[in-house]
């Protein structure tokens, strides 16, 4: 069963003529213990999406359904007790911490704001917590300039483990740290998933750390999910011309000097272009892709695309 | 031929630490060199040096710097201010801070001429719209006047390239010059500097810590860990037979496109630890972090040992250096 569920999630800033369309009909559902990745490019609304569901920002229409109730509709009182369940994981593990509060302070904050445990049981907890992210004890009275980025984002995620949500957001866990340091924070993001049993809601630009780390995966562009499907379809067979573009763009060892996938840029998303919203920079656009939006159809079993001339062939 | 640039044993030194240590390195003309590294490598620190931009603590000592058969530590202030943006050109990764927010994008491509060579304002005003179209700005009588903060990032590296070529330089100096950019329109930019490289006949000197990008675009490679050289190869035996074991932790480590590697099948090989400062530190800076360190490796410092035909590595282990070969003694 769905764990959470996202229905026709809308987000326009200032709505009316020339809306900014940044969400603009989003559905999806994560399962329990499965990984849910969002992949675009800036502007393409996923972290819009991840405030938009968290309700940081109020939705202009949609539901959130997190266990069967609606987050979106839920009174302030009984939503914060409903973000326990969610937390995040941000890109910048610099900015998101608190520079003038210590390891021990940021990892009991959470707690304490939620009422959770006594003084001695906070501390047990986060001492547990620091070795499954794998700080050493001696870390608690330390600050986070003491600590080099990929040591400051395991705090992060300490912090974000620390109320036991059932589902952690990721906006970009690992494109602020070396790459050496990348894997280490992949991997502790595994474990993590294994141990806590968690759900994850995994956004990323890089399609190599996404093939890697999703079970199912969303492109979103300009606001809508152009594509979805699980990890043995979507990198096997990408029916969508902008999941093909952007898996040809992504930098690869074995290819050399090779024309780009793509010209132009995104186009903004106060004035997204008519029909389908990708036709200006697609290879395959006809007169229909001017005029008629796609719908998401299935294609096979597990795997859905947005678009009128899916290279099947292919 | 001698090379467009040569670099012998650059040291670079800050009052408290040594951040690139006898750094030795050459392109040749046209050529594309990467210098690959992550951050503390000491990579943009030897590109601000080639270009006598570092902070004024900075002590920078080579045996050689040459360029195009000049010693450019022979040359003045002014001689030198004639050779950056004009003869060596060079882009950064943040357009928004490489560029003047108060100037329009056309007026900053026509001062950059004017700085190197005799235009009147209105000669100068139509190469920067020149320049405007071969960065394919579209719209470039149009654009000249925007300001940088109503153009998007991809656009303002490309009028950064613009300023960067503007004088037909032999050396382009890209320092991540694609890091802060979405995939598609990296791949755009990439290919826009190689095509003005193969036109103009530049050399370019990549800095990247993006594999995916030295292997796609340079021709040869230097790796960079904790200031020192590691390893040096053309292009394509670096990927296929990767000597160091930095190199070759960094490209298992790596999660590929074209892999089938899902978490499901297993972990990634990880590196532990961080880079640390190498200073003070007799043996190999990667000592800490390698997974085929010897007991040999903590003694001094290994020498580039060259393993195959234009192929260097600074490793005792793997240039099969070691005194008593493989039953050297394992380090816990």
């Amino acid at each position: 069963m769905a764990f959470l569920r996202v229905e026709e999630l809308v987000k326009h800033f200032n709505p009316g003529e020339g809306a900014l369309r940044a969400v603009d009909g989003v559905s999806f559902e994560v399962r329990q213990g499965e990984t849910v990745g969002i992949v675009g490019e800036s502007g393409c609304g996923k972290t819009t999406l991840v405030k938009t569901l968290l309700r940081l920002t109020p939705p202009t229409s949609g539901k959130v359904w997190l266990d069967g109730e609606d987050l979106a509709s839920l009174p302030e009182s009984k939503l914060r007790a409903k973000r326990r369940e969610l937390q995040i994981v941000f890109q910048d593990p610099f900015g998101s911490l608190n520079p003038r509060h210590d390891v021990e302070t940021i990892l009991t904050t959470p707690l304490k704001a939620h009422g959770l445990g006594s003084t001695a049981e906070r501390r047990q907890r986060v001492l547990s917590l620091l070795e499954s992210v794998g700080l050493p004890r001696d870390a608690l009275p330390r600050y986070p300039h003491e600590f080099s980025g990929g040591q400051r984002q395991r705090i992060g995620i300490a912090r974000a483990l620390v109320l036991s949500p059932r589902l952690l957001i990721c906006d970009e866990p690992v494109s602020a740290l070396d790459l050496s340091i990348q894997a280490q924070i992949l991997n502790l993001l595994v474990d993590a998933k294994a141990r806590f049993g968690l759900s994850y809601l995994f956004i990323s630009h890089d399609l190599s750390v996404m093939r890697y780390f999703a079970d199912r995966v969303l492109v979103m562009y300009l606001g809508k999910i152009v594509e979805t499907g699980d990890h043995s379809s979507l990198w096997a067979r990408p029916l969508h011309p902008y999941t093909r573009a952007l898996m040809q763009a992504a930098p690869d060892p074995t290819q050399r000097r090779r024309a780009p996938a793509l010209t132009g840029e995104l186009p903004s998303p106060r004035d997204v272009p008519k029909g389908c919203a990708f036709h200006p920079r697609c290879p395959l656009a006809s007169d229909r892709c001017r005029i008629e939006t796609p719908l998401l159809r299935a294609f096979g079993d597990n795997q859905s695309a947005a678009c009128h001339h899916p290279p099947l062939d292919a | 031929m001698p090379a467009l640039l040569e670099v012998e044993n650059l040291t670079i030194a800050f009052p408290a630490l040594t951040p690139v240590l006898d750094l030795s390195f050459s392109i040749d003309a046209g050529e594309t060199l990467a210098l690959v590294g992550e951050s503390g490598s000491g990579k943009s620190l030897t590109a601000l040096s080639l270009l006598r931009l570092l902070p004024e603590d900075a002590r920078v000592r080579a045996d050689a710097l040459r360029f195009n058969g000049r010693d450019l530590d022979g040359l003045s202030a002014r001689e030198f201010r004639r050779l950056r943006g004009g003869e060596i050109g060079m882009v950064f990764q943040e357009p928004m801070t490489a560029l003047n927010p108060v100037l329009t994008v056309g007026e900053q491509i026509a001062e950059a001429l004017r700085a190197h060579e005799k235009l009147s304002a209105k000669a100068a005003k139509a190469r920067a719209i020149e320049l405007l179209a071969h960065v394919r700005i579209s719209d470039p009588h149009l654009r000249y006047h925007e300001y940088p903060h109503r153009l998007s990032g991809g656009m303002r590296q490309r009028v950064g390239i613009a300023i960067a070529v503007a004088c037909s330089p032999k050396l382009l100096i890209a320092d991540e010059p694609t890091t802060a950019l979405d995939v598609t329109i990296q791949a755009q930019l990439m290919e826009l500097i190689d095509s003005l490289r193969r036109e103009l006949g530049m050399a370019l000197l990549l800095i990247t810590h993006d594999l995916g990008l030295v292997a796609e675009w340079a021709d040869r490679v230097v790796v960079l860990y904790a200031g020192r050289k590691v390893e040096e190869a053309a292009a394509d035996n670096l990927f296929a037979a990767p000597a160091h074991p930095y190199t070759r932790g960094l490209l298992a480590a790596s999660p590929r496109l074209i892999a089938n590697r899902h978490y499901t099948l297993g972990r990634l090989d990880e590196i532990p630890g961080g880079i640390t400062s190498a200073a003070g530190e007799p043996g190999c800076a990667f000592y800490p972090r390698c997974a085929l360190r010897r007991s040999a490796c903590r003694v001094r410092p290994p020498d580039l040992a060259g393993v195959a035909d234009n192929h260097l590595a600074a490793c005792l282990v793997t240039t099969a250096l070691v005194t008593g070969g493989s039953h050297g003694v394992l380090a816990g």
